[in-house]
């Protein structure tokens, strides 16, 4: 029985990194309908820059300054250049556009800053916690906290704020919302920017989990099912959705796994996604699209 | 006075005897091919080119014409291609060209059965389930070694070689021609499909799958349709592209990338239009090589190699973007604009 | 008739002029097949690096190869097969009036796509502790060169060393010593080997698959903490090295008791697993550092001249650079083996795949080289196209790989019967009758 609750609070904890990479998604997604497969390159750049500069000697908070203001800048350029050419395009040219954005992002971090793996040390250790017969790692527990913290202000920014609820017209209603004279640009602009430092959140964390490399950019492919499962379009879903993989995932492979070979994960979360959907086609928190003819 | 009539009666004339002449124009170099290409621009270029056309073919069928969107083209030329292998190993007796017929079918039977979920999920949440195949089949073939017939590399070579018919097609214009004659069946086979009542159920569906229903078009068969004839074609892509391109393959070659360069090449090409495929895979395939080659010859040497290669991904990725944002419909709409009196010579360009 | 002697002469001279000319002017091509963008450049950059400074080596301060300068041309591949393969099919006639001697394949699932082909082209497929296992047998597989470490080599060498840190291997039995493993061929190839010395000595055998690219271990190490292992072999490549090492901890695992195999023992594994790698040790047929004579010799001919390949000079000596070396020193000490068989002019890939076959560096070359302690003693034979099957142990301090024993020989009496039957069934399935190389006049 300790073992299944290890497994399960293991599985569960290890879930909210893949929330902290899906938030990312729901935000863009959500304000400008774009599935934005070029996060997990900007997650990556993020992280990338962040390290570089404090390899540099820039001090911490002032890399994630810097940081942060290289996204906003990334945000800007995207909107104008990209999103702004392909306003009312199909939600599948805006994929593959963000397809070809994932190329040139990861181009210009390892172009610049070379592709050697550089290790992240955030301060806190990777160590066992006992609770009891049960092992709980103090990292995932922080990275939890962080992802909570980070999904609840995000949810009262959007809820609370003024940019939240223009946001949120956006988001219902582009139209009506133009007609009301939001600038919808703009609201873009700051979505990409509160997605990029999201993604230097994540970026962090997995990074000093993994060593900053190339590879951060792969986690998309672990936020996919989060975002099924959860709904596209929810930030709670978001971190439910990767409460729910991480935690199926986890017991999959410690009790299915075994009788199929192991090495199963990769695929056992895309399946768990397809009966989600099979029940709730538009996830456990998306809006239910009702078409008119 | 006979300058008068001409105008009249040329057209019907012409009509004929253009097509013949562009027939003519095409098929001539198409078919002398590979006696003025060296081996390197027919191993290299020529036949991986017209097997990615082929796979464009496949997926525009699906996305292009029925509009449901697939990650998953990879996996079901991969189905195709590690059934060619099990069929030529434990099924001796049947002939190549058969053997990937019937991989065909065992790869469209495998595409109905995830295109299911497409009967009731819509829209963007369907790669999910394209998705799923790709994750899936990757992991099947390489857990199971029975797939790969148990040797230690778990790479799959057909067994005798590519034959057709007792004819050894191992040669460069071998490969050749069974490609080209795969390839153009098909693509004979793709036109007269699209044109039919299947194919306008595919369009309809694609356009508003909830209006096609309610005035009567059979949604639910179409979408099934449209996957088994996709994988059908995805999988006889992936057969050749593993034993007439590489000539043995391993789940890598038919990993999430290649699903990526599929859906690049028709939605660069053009969705729903057959030439979209032939050009989209033209581009996908040859800019790599010609930035490759430009680089080469501008740079080597001067600038820090590492830098380079970052650089020609870069451009791949900013001229995608550009493409998609200056040319929406891909380059079958724009070839169509610049060469208007070649559209009569193209019935395609009718589609 | 004096004036035509005359001519003759004249003429005789101007031809055998020019005609050597030729010969000194063609220089051997070498295409490189790399990986500079992408998830493995990490490994790449630093190989690359090694590969050409030591070419350029050769060329500007030994004025080539017995005279014949190397021409090296980079392809970048991403680490796919795909385009491994398009990459052969561009070089394989050669360049410049210069046939293709060998071709670096520079990974393993690459090697597996080429295999026949290369064969059936004659040209040598060139990679040095990877490669399939069975290729060692050139009886069978003329054209296919694993040198140096074959990876029934690689869980041989583990063996024995926990063998050595256990006492002796008659303490192996009863031992539990688990596998955690890439799953893939590349992950899988050492199985037949661990099967049969759990065999021999009698110790429990487990192994954990890890699914690609394996950035989330814990079931895997939870597994590992449930079955107590007393060792771990760890087989992973590229980022599920540092997810192995960082999770082992968490687990409780010492990371002491954790072997690393070739590919998962350079700095890229370890630097960002930070604290959790001190101790964890690696098989090392190419040790780190930079102790050995050539890169003395490296560093005052090409780095403090400014033509390294290196972008960040830090990384000299990095195992990934000394990968990079060694593999370009086979690769010469190769040529100028053919060379002095069949004259000095670019080899053709049946002249190459002899050259190879005769290499032999033994310690006075490699002290000559300055490869010594760098590079084991090598002797390749038309049978044995591995030629070492031995490495070091390097262990991690923190800072550093520090090298903690000589060359340790894998039990090539046990691999080889292995070897023989993988060789003879491929044979068998083929459709090919192994060669006797003893017939063979050249």
């Amino acid at each position: 029985m300790s073992m299944f609750l290890e497994t399960l609070i293991g599985g569960l904890l290890a879930g909210t990194m893949y929330s902290m990479v899906a938030i990312g998604f729901v935000l863009i997604y959500k304000a400008s309908g774009v599935f934005n497969y070029a996060q997990g390159s900007i997650l990556l750049f993020a992280a990338l820059t962040f390290v570089s500069l404090t390899d540099q000697g820039v001090p911490a908070f002032g890399a994630i300054a810097l940081t942060i203001a290289l996204l906003v800048l990334m945000a800007i350029t995207i909107e104008r250049l990209l999103l702004r050419p392909l306003t009312n395009r199909s939600p599948m040219t805006l994929f593959m556009a963000t397809l070809g954005l994932s190329y040139l992002v990861e181009a210009v971090a390892q172009g610049t800053m070379g592709s050697q793996v550089r290790a992240l040390d955030l301060g806190i250790d990777d160590l066992p916690i006992f609770l009891g017969d049960i092992m709980i790692s103090q990292f995932d527990l922080v990275a939890a906290g962080v992802a909570l913290t980070l999904g609840i202000a995000l949810s009262l920014l959007f809820n609370r704020t003024r940019i939240g609820i223009q946001l949120r017209g956006v988001a219902d209603d582009t139209r009506a919302a133009l007609s009301l004279g939001i600038d919808i640009n703009r609201i873009w602009q700051i979505v990409w920017a509160v997605a990029g430092i999201v993604g230097l959140v994540a970026g962090l964390l997995w990074g000093a989990r993994q060593g900053v490399q190339f590879s951060l950019s792969l986690v998309v492919l672990k936020a996919l099912p989060v975002l099924i499962i959860g709904g596209f379009t929810s930030i709670a879903g978001a971190i439910l959705g990767g409460l729910i993989v991480g935690a199926s995932e986890s017991l999959a492979e410690t009790y299915i796994g075994p009788f199929l070979g192991g090495g199963i994960t990769p695929w056992f979360a895309y399946a768990l996604a397809l009966v989600f959907l099979f029940i709730r086609p538009a996830g456990l928190f998306g809006e239910r699209q009702i078409e008119r003819v | 006075m006979s300058e008068i009539d001409l105008p009249i009666a040329a057209p019907t004339i012409d009509k004929v005897g253009l097509r013949a002449v562009g027939l003519a124009a095409i098929a001539l170099p198409v078919l002398a091919g590979p006696f003025l290409a060296s081996e390197y621009w027919i191993n290299a270029i020529i036949v991986p080119f017209l097997i990615l056309s082929l796979a464009g073919l496949g997926l525009n069928l699906l996305t292009g014409y029925a509009g449901q969107l697939s990650l998953g083209a990879g996996a079901f030329m991969m189905v195709g291609a590690y059934a060619t292998f099990s069929l030529q190993l434990r099924v001796p007796d049947l002939p190549l060209p058969l053997a990937l017929v019937v991989s065909g079918l065992i790869a469209a039977a495998l595409g109905l059965a995830f295109g299911i979920p497409s009967t009731r999920i819509k829209g963007f949440y369907l790669i999910v389930s394209t998705l799923a195949a790709q994750f899936f089949f990757e992991w099947l073939f390489l857990k199971f070694p029975w797939f790969y017939d148990g040797n230690s590399s778990a790479t799959i070579a057909l067994p005798r070689g590519l034959t057709v018919f007792g004819l050894n097609a191992e040669t460069p214009h071998g490969r050749y021609y069974l490609t080209l004659g795969t390839v153009l069946l098909v693509t004979l086979l793709s036109f007269n499909l699209v044109r039919s009542q299947t194919g306008r159920n595919w369009m309809a569906t694609r356009d508003m799958d909830t209006a096609a229903a309610v005035i009567g078009v059979p949604v639910v068969r179409a979408k099934l349709q449209a996957f088994a004839v996709s994988s059908f074609i995805l999988g006889i892509a992936g057969a050749l592209w593993a034993f007439a391109y590489l000539g043995s393959a391993s789940v890598q070659s038919f990993g999430l990338s290649r699903s990526y360069q599929i859906l690049f090449i028709i939605i660069i090409g053009g969705l729903g239009t057959i030439r979209g495929a032939y050009l989209g895979a033209a581009f996908v395939s040859l800019l790599p090589l010609a930035l490759d080659w430009l680089f080469q010859h501008l740079f080597s040497g001067h600038v820090d190699a590492g830098l380079l290669q970052n650089i020609q991904k870069g451009i791949f990725g900013l001229l995608i973007m550009w493409f998609l944002i200056k040319e929406p419909e891909g380059l079958a709409r724009l070839l169509g604009v610049k060469l208007p009196a070649r559209r009569r010579l193209f019935p395609s360009s009718q589609t | 008739m004096k004036r035509l002697l005359l001519a003759a002469l004249l003429a005789g001279t101007v031809f055998s002029a020019t005609s050597a000319a030729l010969a000194a002017d063609v220089s051997q091509y070498i295409p490189l097949p790399t990986y500079r963008v992408g998830a493995y450049a990490s490994s790449g950059e630093l190989w690359w690096a090694g590969e050409r400074d030591y070419f350029r080596y050769i060329n500007e301060v030994e004025g080539g190869v017995e005279g014949v300068k190397l021409n090296y041309e980079e392809f970048e591949t991403e680490w796919s097969p795909d385009r491994t393969v398009e990459v052969y099919e561009r070089v394989k006639a050669g360049k410049d009036g210069s046939p293709l001697a060998f071709f670096f394949t520079h990974g393993t699932p690459a090697t597996y796509a080429l295999l026949e082909k290369a064969a059936a082209d004659k040209i040598p497929l060139i990679d040095p502790a990877g490669g399939k296992t069975e290729t060692v047998d050139g009886t069978v597989f003329p054209y296919a060169f694993p040198l140096l470490f074959s990876y029934y080599s690689q869980a041989s060498t583990g063996i024995n060393y926990i063998a050595s840190k256990v006492g002796g291997f008659d303490k192996l039995k009863g031992l539990k010593i688990a596998t955690v493993y890439h799953d893939s061929a590349y992950g899988r190839a050492s199985q037949p080997a661990i099967d049969l010395l759990a065999k021999k000595y009698g110790f429990e055998n487990i192994q954990i698959p890890v699914a690609d690219p394996g950035n989330e271990q814990s079931p895997q190490w939870r597994q590992v903490r449930e079955q107590k292992p007393d060792w771990v072999f760890l087989r992973t490549w590229g980022v599920s090295t540092v997810v192995a090492i960082k999770t082992a901890q968490r687990f409780g695992f010492p990371a002491d008791h954790i072997i690393g195999d070739v590919w998962a023992g350079s700095e890229s594994d370890v630097i960002p697993a930070g604290k959790a790698a001190i101790g964890y040790s690696a098989l090392a047929p190419y040790p780190g550092g930079t102790d050995f004579d050539i890169h003395k010799r490296l560093k005052a001919e090409i780095l403090d001249k400014g033509k390294s390949d290196l972008r960040d000079q830090k990384l000299f000596g990095a195992v990934n650079y000394n990968v990079g070396l060694v593999n370009a020193a086979l690769a010469v000490e190769a040529l100028r083996t053919g060379y002095k068989h069949f004259g000095a002019r670019p080899l053709n890939g049946e002249e190459g795949r002899w050259a190879f076959e005769h290499l032999t560096i033994d310690d006075a070359r490699l002290k000559q080289i300055g490869f010594e302690g760098l590079l084991q003693p090598i002797k390749i034979t038309p049978f044995d196209h591995e030629g070492g099957g031995a490495a070091r142990i390097q262990s991690w301090d923190g800072q550093k790989w520090v090298l903690k024993t000589d060359w340790i020989k894998a039990d090539h009496e046990l691999l080889n019967p292995l070897i023989k039957d993988g060789a003879a069934a491929y044979a068998k399935e083929h459709g090919i009758t192994p060669r006797t190389p003893e017939a063979e006049t050249n």
